[in-house]
């Protein structure tokens, strides 16, 4: 699995490296001292880099990066003994709430950091930094500043956390003048469950169904970019069918996922009968999932070392006939989504997020896709068996709530074809190791490629095997602060489809 | 848009038989006790995320759609807990989502239920332990049933949601003579 990953080029070289830490794999993690770490923001802020995470450590803060240019990755390591960092926040908005995070969950301060403000931590659990002293706290809760909104006329809405549908918990404040929204602020952190706390000293079955459960939409992609972390870590060899499988259930829950959105997006529009339809396709899905797998969300399908059920005659052939009903089925829906004037007139030109802002936070998933980014994990840095199969990555520029739902639409369309070559070419063998025992302590890293964009995982095994840290990063980080960007000047009535066209995950963003 | 509704009309429903009778009066049964008076044969739920995963939601979600069409049981979901007879909670009662959940609760009308929907909602789940969740989501509010799972299928909350309908029915029937 580790042979086609690249790395940034000599980071050693480039960031003033210090020393290249040993058992980092695939990625080079590389400790680098202050110079070299502002040397990273200023490429951050020139767009020569992606930033895909920033997290924290015993006594250091980690930032995983991407060079577009080359295709390569790396991870730079700072060390903070006082618990001090220079902020990338300051210069690179992309990282302000990660930074806030680190404040809550290590007490690492941001030198610089321009909103001070907690985010995860609302005041409420009785311990402050979880992951570094947890100190006791009185959890009584403390009040939110929001940000300032002067000028005439203008009146605030604020929404949640408990919300009108079926949908998770999260506070949003949107200040408008007449229908016009001119600021909108989410808070989040409700959802908010101590995962990385619960993943440290977890033996791999308990941390592998923790990671399945950071946000239950994206089991899969989680429990994947888990495994290969730890595959990476320990240099396990995983079996070719169970790699196969693994993509199966991938773009099963891609495509379940996308039927579930574009229904609801149109529905948000007041267009039931669209949702009506691709509800039925989602359900079809899932219960073709569950004659395959075992389950109808695939929960607990892939593992460290493999995947934990194979796919039989009767799966096969349960998954064959659901491509073929897709087939039959899901052109009328794309005719009925394109000829609908009324529903076309909500949705062309309504959110539009500039492709800047998509490439400065380095958006994933059709958000950035729709603004004109060209990056998907299954090509870059790539993973098995998607070298071997064919399929493109549609990429639109306008960014409209149109272009987003376009782009699932284009999924969809490339996925099934995904399913067909891999039932097709599906390798025979075991799908199942162990994993290797690990004599010292190592980590590993993986970016996988989920419905909603790229979900970065990194782990750290002790010399026992367990999980000493893990850190596990949604796509979600840096959507939701562009949903802010989108929604300016749109009218209110459009925040719920704004809103939908991102499907930003409150669960894995608030871990 | 013609084509796709004239092609709805020829086709059969996807609409499927309801749960078994004996499964919904077994689930009935343990639901007597708390059963109250009668609201018509109809049910408003106001459903609460409380810090769960969303695995939960997709599954309530499906309730909707042609397959399990939870309105024909006069069961809907409505936007406020004003409104509401049930509440549908799910996740591991998150410490962030303690106070939303009670004044959702005390914003909602008596008599009232109140469902924990998925193992998370029961104990936790894989979340228990954590400094981050309440122990049990019992300590704060009375739970009238358990729906176990994670997350369980509509199917699972189809029978748990008829249970209550068939509580209620069979608590009106006993207090009629007097009730009035």
């Amino acid at each position: 699995m580790t042979e086609n990953v690249v790395t940034i080029a000599n980071p050693l070289s480039r960031f003033g490296g210090e020393q290249r830490v040993a058992r980092h794999r695939p990625w080079p993690r590389v400790v680098v001292d202050r110079h070299g770490w502002n040397q990273a923001a200023a490429q951050l802020v020139a767009g020569e880099l992606c930033l895909l995470g920033l997290w924290g450590d015993v006594d250091s803060v980690h930032m995983a990066l991407h060079d577009p240019r080359e295709a390569s990755f790396a991870v730079l390591s700072l060390r903070c003994p006082e618990r001090r960092y220079p902020s990338i926040g300051l210069r690179h908005p992309a990282a302000l709430r990660l930074e806030r995070t680190l404040v809550d969950m290590y007490d690492l301060i941001p030198e610089g950091l321009p909103d001070s403000r907690p985010w995860l931590d609302h005041g409420r659990w009785p311990v402050s930094h979880p992951l570094a002293a947890a100190e006791p706290n009185a959890g009584g809760g403390r009040p939110y500043a929001f940000l300032a909104n002067d000028g005439h006329s203008l009146h605030q809405i604020p929404v949640g956390p408990v919300h009108a549908g079926i949908i998770e918990p999260g506070h949003f404040r949107i200040t408008a003048n007449g229908e016009i929204v001119v600021r909108l602020e989410a808070r989040l952190g409700y959802a908010h469950k101590g995962v990385e706390r619960l993943m440290m000293g977890a033996d791999l079955d308990r941390a592998s169904k923790l990671a399945g459960r950071v946000s239950g939409d994206s089991t899969v992609a989680y429990a994947l970019a888990f495994a290969q972390a730890v595959e990476s870590a320990s240099v396990a060899v995983v079996p070719a069918r169970a790699l196969w499988l693994r993509a199966l259930m991938a773009e099963l829950e891609r495509i379940g996922n996308h039927f579930g959105d574009i229904g609801a997006v149109c529905n948000d529009a007041g267009f039931g009968l669209m949702q009506a339809h691709c509800a039925v396709l989602r359900e079809r899905v899932l219960r073709a999932s569950a004659i395959a797998f075992g389950h109808r969300q695939m929960r607990d399908g892939v593992v460290p070392g493999g995947v934990a059920v194979d796919i039989d005659a009767s799966g096969d052939a349960a998954v064959r006939a659901l491509i073929a009903e897709m087939r039959l089925r899901f052109p009328a829906l794309i005719e009925l989504y394109d000829s609908t004037a009324s529903l076309q007139d909500r949705m062309v030109g309504t959110g539009i997020l500039d492709s800047g802002l998509a490439r400065s936070f380095a958006a994933g998933g059709y958000v950035g896709r729709a603004s004109g980014r060209n990056f998907d994990a299954r090509r870059v840095p790539g993973y098995a068996p998607y070298d071997g199969l064919r399929f493109s990555v549609p990429v639109r520029q306008v960014g409209d709530v149109n272009d987003r739902v376009w782009i699932r639409i284009e999924e969809v369309e490339q996925s099934l074809g995904l399913i067909e070559q891999i039932l097709d070419g599906l390798p025979v063998g075991p799908v199942r190791i162990t994993v290797p025992a690990v004599a010292e302590v190592c980590e590993g890293i993986a970016l996988v490629e989920g419905f909603r964009g790229d979900v970065l995982v990194w782990v750290r095994l002790a010399a026992d095997g367990r999980v000493a840290r893990c850190h596990l990063r949604d796509p979600s980080w840096f959507q939701w602060p562009l949903l802010e960007a989108a929604i300016d000047g749109n009218i209110v009535a459009d925040f719920p489809l704004c809103n939908k066209s991102f499907n930003c995950s409150y669960s894995g963003h608030d871990l | 848009m013609r084509k796709l509704l004239f092609q709805s009309l020829n086709q059969l429903p996807l609409t499927e038989p309801p749960p078994p009778a004996a499964t919904v009066a077994e689930l009935a049964a343990a639901l007597d006790g708390s059963a109250r008076r009668r609201l018509g044969r109809s049910l408003a739920i106001r459903m609460i995320d409380a810090g769960s995963c969303n695995g939960c939601e997709l599954e309530i979600n499906a309730l909707g759609n042609a397959f399990y069409d939870l309105e024909r049981f006069g069961l809907h979901f409505v936007p406020s807990p004003r409104h509401a007879d049930v509440l549908l909670i799910t996740g591991p009662i998150t410490c962030n989502m303690r106070e939303a959940l009670l004044r959702t609760y005390q914003a909602t009308p008596s008599p009232k239920w109140v469902v924990a929907v998925g193992d998370c909602a029961r104990h936790g789940g894989c979340f228990a332990g954590s400094y981050a969740v309440v122990k049990d989501l019992a300590e704060l509010l009375p739970v009238d049933l358990y729906l176990p799972g994670c997350p369980p299928n509509p199917t699972a909350l189809l029978t748990g949601l008829l249970a209550l309908l068939q509580a209620q029915e069979s608590a009106a029937r006993r207090m009629q003579p007097g009730s009035g």
